[in-house]
């Protein structure tokens, strides 16, 4: 099959890892050659984590520069930053919610704002899907699946080919059960957003 | 039942490459595990430690890697399987059993994992540690894939048994957390104990033992190099005449490479997979017959430098080339798209990058460099000394979540290159400068190498405060235990050992036990030490909130708000505190009651009493 490079990009605890780990289950589900690579360790102290998924003829397990199909950001400032990883060609899906960085507070550096960020994004990429990611989090009810909600619109966008039914399995396997149906709410909330 | 230990030959599950090496252990039947956590290896004693509670495994986290080398030894020449796992900079710590450990050798087989981190993800250097199976003569096994990982953990018992030499296995940064595909193999049972069978004149490292030792580790090491010639791991692929060598990491980029510049019927692989001791016959046939060769390797030029050797050895003229070339250099990890460029550079290929988006436009963004949690008890002890001392007095540090405290608006961290080098070069300031000084370590590097510093401290009469910022965790790590946790509520009953009995039994005099989020009564203290004429150490106590949470022993407080009709926004919680539940909502403080743990140490901060407790 045809190589499938992802970036996901987030802020510590957004759960990028969890959501790049059950992209990999899905994949390897479906019979679909996976290599994912995490950062763990003083970064998830609030900096920024990165993970990729690779899918295909590929045993990299990481993504240079210019070479990402698609980059997922969870977070609007850290998918500006991540614009490296990109080309042309790339699809990008970006949460819209900022969350300003403490050094904005000390006055080290202005958030840039985050319409004009969309802007410049959406200009330079393939495809940019943008919404609020939070916000359908808090409407199902669970705060913490934002990374569901990114997993659902990545698997919307069409851009990979693992499909709805086997990621929500693997999601089904892996979420306690108190935040299950919150979960798979997020997943077709986002889901709708890039279809 | 634990993952890693399900009875399933043959089936594909994803790893993670640190789970992979964990269950090729247990493969191998592996009985007694010891480490000392650290990224990136923190996640084979992880497994380890609950594998341990629901079958016959030994496993312990030692105090440090030297005595998880020293415990892992006794059970290996007693003749059990022992894996001992740490990070490269742990090794360096395990590096004085580990020379003599080479001369005595083991019974049981020992596999050492040493996971390097180029790049400096989570570390304070990025040592290459392929020369400690050079300084050791010890082989070393480099994986480049999660199957990998867990097939030659497996293998490497039986190869440490055959020579009676510990193995190294050394991964990096992206090969232990990366996540594939591993078919599993079988379980093999664990054997419970064994019996010492006592040999002296082999295991008593006296000049007069080990000079006999020394000659049996080098007759090992030729065994060695005859097992690393025939493979499976040291491998050609290809015949093309353009050479590669490659390991670990790399290995895959160049793989990639090739098959992406469709090159493959011009090139050959040389893939070292069982790298020390260098399969000297495998590499010169290799290099006979190729055009030109390209190295491969990131960090140190040691393949390089070894194949150039052995070129000249030989009589081989064909051009040996690695750093350098394209932007091959000792410094960083590669990645697909540099080793692609390389390649073609240096073969002399043509292909097109992809070409990344214009980011020439972008406003400048704000850095996002990682911070304490909100709540984080290490926050209230830095504001609670940095009142008292201020910012002339010299703050050594430490290795841990407390090292963060380097980041305005703390800035309270100005030395640190190892374990437990606060408590030691404090010592060494405190005596050549004329400044105070105040250094911090945590819980878990105190007793990893913190307390012979104080002792030396308590000794040559030194005089400055040391702050021991005791959290009940090893937290950067991923929140292990240590010998002063309580270790009840985690199920497992380990002896607790109080710092406080510790630092007093050594005789410090000074010795005040605080609570930081009582910031009056912790300010105090920190007066108190600034009086004493001597060694004082203050124990800042208070669980890290994350730890306190994943196990069950979080007492939940109300979250904080900002009273806006009393904040006179002069900010002295956001530029004194900046907790990452503070934000700026247009010019006001706001905090965010979803991220607020409720600690209240901004509203002991706050000087118009703005910041109360939210009424739900
Ligand atoms: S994990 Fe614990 S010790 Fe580390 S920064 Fe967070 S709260 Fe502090
Ligand atoms: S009480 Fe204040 S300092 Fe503590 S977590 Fe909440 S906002 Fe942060």
């Amino acid at each position: 099959m045809e190589t499938k490079r992802l970036v996901f990009i987030a802020v510590g605890g957004q759960g990028n890892l969890l959501a790049s780990r059950l992209l990999g289950e899905a994949a390897l589900s479906m019979n679909i050659p996976t290599v994912v690579s995490e950062i763990h360790g003083m970064a998830q102290r609030g900096g920024i984590v990165e993970s990729a998924v690779l899918m295909g003829d590929v045993t990299s397990p990481i993504v240079s520069g210019a070479e990402a199909d698609v980059l997922i950001g969870f977070e609007p400032l850290e998918t500006l930053r991540a614009l490296g990883k990109c080309n042309g060609d790339t699809v990008v899906i970006t949460n819209t919610h900022p969350l300003p960085p403490f050094t904005v507070a000390i006055g080290q550096g202005a958030y840039p704002s985050p319409e004009k960020s969309l802007e410049l994004i959406g200009a330079k990429v393939g495809k940019l899907i943008s919404f609020d990611g939070n916000a359908i989090a808090e409407e199902v009810g669970n705060p913490l699946s934002l990374n569901m909600v990114m997993l659902g619109a990545l698997i919307g966008s069409g851009t990979i080919p693992v499909g709805a039914e086997e990621m929500k399995k693997v999601i089904a396997i892996s979420t306690k059960k108190a935040f299950l149906e919150s979960n798979l709410k997020a997943f077709d909330m986002g889901m709708a957003k890039a279809n | 039942m634990h993952k890693l230990l399900i009875d399933a030959p043959g089936e594909e599950v994803l790893l993670l490459g640190n789970e992979a090496i964990a269950r090729g252990a247990l493969e191998a039947g592996v009985s007694f595990a010891t480490c000392y956590p650290g990224t990136p290896s923190s996640e084979i004693p992880e497994n380890f430690f609950r594998i341990s509670m629901e079958s016959d495994l030994y496993f312990e986290y030692s105090t440090n890697e030297k005595v998880a080398l020293e415990v892992g030894a006794g059970a290996a020449v007693a003749g059990l399987r022992t894996i001992v796992t740490m990070k490269h900079v742990g090794l360096n710590v395990a590096s004085d059993p580990l020379m003599t450990l080479a001369y005595v050798g083991v019974k049981g087989g020992m596999v050492i994992i040493n996971a390097d981190d180029p790049s400096l993800f989570s570390s304070q250097n990025e040592q290459d540690n392929r020369y400690y199976a050079r300084l050791s003569s010890l082989p070393m096994l480099e994986p480049t894939n999660t199957q990998e990982m867990k097939d030659m953990t497996a293998e490497a018992f039986g190869l440490s048994e055959e020579l009676g030499l510990p193995v190294i296995i050394r991964t990096t940064t992206r090969l232990a957390h990366i996540r594939g595909a591993v078919r599993l193999g079988e379980l093999k049972p664990i054997q419970t104990s064994a019996h010492f069978e006592k040999s002296p004149f082999h295991f008593v490292a006296v000049p007069a033992v080990a000079r006999n030792l020394h000659k049996l580790l080098l007759e090992k090491y030729d065994q060695a190099s005859e097992k690393s010639e025939q493979g499976p791991y040291n491998q050609v692929i290809g015949d093309g005449k353009w050479g590669i060598v490659a390991n670990g990491a790399a290995f895959n980029y160049v793989k990639d490479a090739v098959s992406d510049l469709g090159i493959g019927d011009k090139v050959s692989i040389l893939k070292l997979g069982f790298s020390w001791p260098m399969p000297k016959g495998l590499c010169a046939d290799f290099l006979k017959g190729r055009d030109k060769v390209l190295v491969v390797e990131e960090l140190e030029p040691i393949n390089e430098d070894a194949l150039r050797a052995l070129a000249q050895e030989k009589g081989i003229s064909a051009p040996i080339q690695g750093k350098g070339v394209g932007a091959f250099s000792r410094l960083y990890e590669y990645d697909p798209g540099m080793v692609r460029k390389a390649v073609a550079g240096y073969f002399d290929v043509d292909y097109e990058p992809s070409v990344v988006v214009n980011t020439s436009d972008l406003p400048a963004l704000p850095g996002r460099p990682p911070n304490l949690c909100a709540g984080c008890p290490h926050r209230a002890t830095y504001y609670a000394v940095k009142q008292v001392y201020g910012t002339d007095t010299v703050y050594p540090t430490d290795i841990g979540c407390y090292t963060l405290g380097l980041l305005p608006p703390i800035s309270m961290a100005d030395f640190v290159i190892c374990m437990g080098s606060s408590v030691s070069s404090g010592c060494g300031f405190s005596r050549a400068t004329d400044q105070k000084v105040v250094s911090f370590i945590g819980d878990s590097t105190f007793f990893h190498s913190g307390i012979t510093g104080l002792v030396n401290a308590i000794h040559n009469n030194h005089k400055f405060t040391l702050v021991i910022l005791d959290n009940g965790t090893t937290a950067m790590t991923g929140h292990q235990i240590h010998p002063g946790v309580d270790t009840t509520p985690l199920g497992v009953e380990r002896t607790r050992i109080s710092i406080e009995n510790l630092v007093r039994g050594l005789g410090v005099e000074d010795v005040h036990v605080v609570k930081p989020f009582k910031l009056k009564k912790t300010i105090e203290a920190v007066k108190a030490t600034m009086e004493y004429d001597g060694i004082s150490v203050i124990i800042s106590q208070e669980l890290c909130p994350l730890f306190a949470k994943a196990t069950g022993q979080f007492k939940k407080s109300k979250p904080f708000y900002v009273n806006q009709k009393k904040c006179k926004n002069h900010r002295d919680c956001i530029n004194l505190l900046a907790c990452p539940a503070m934000y700026l909502d247009g010019e006001q403080v706001e905090i965010d009651k979803n991220l607020c743990v409720g600690c209240s140490i901004c509203a002991q901060v706050c000087p118009e009493n703005a910041i109360l407790p939210l009424k739900e």
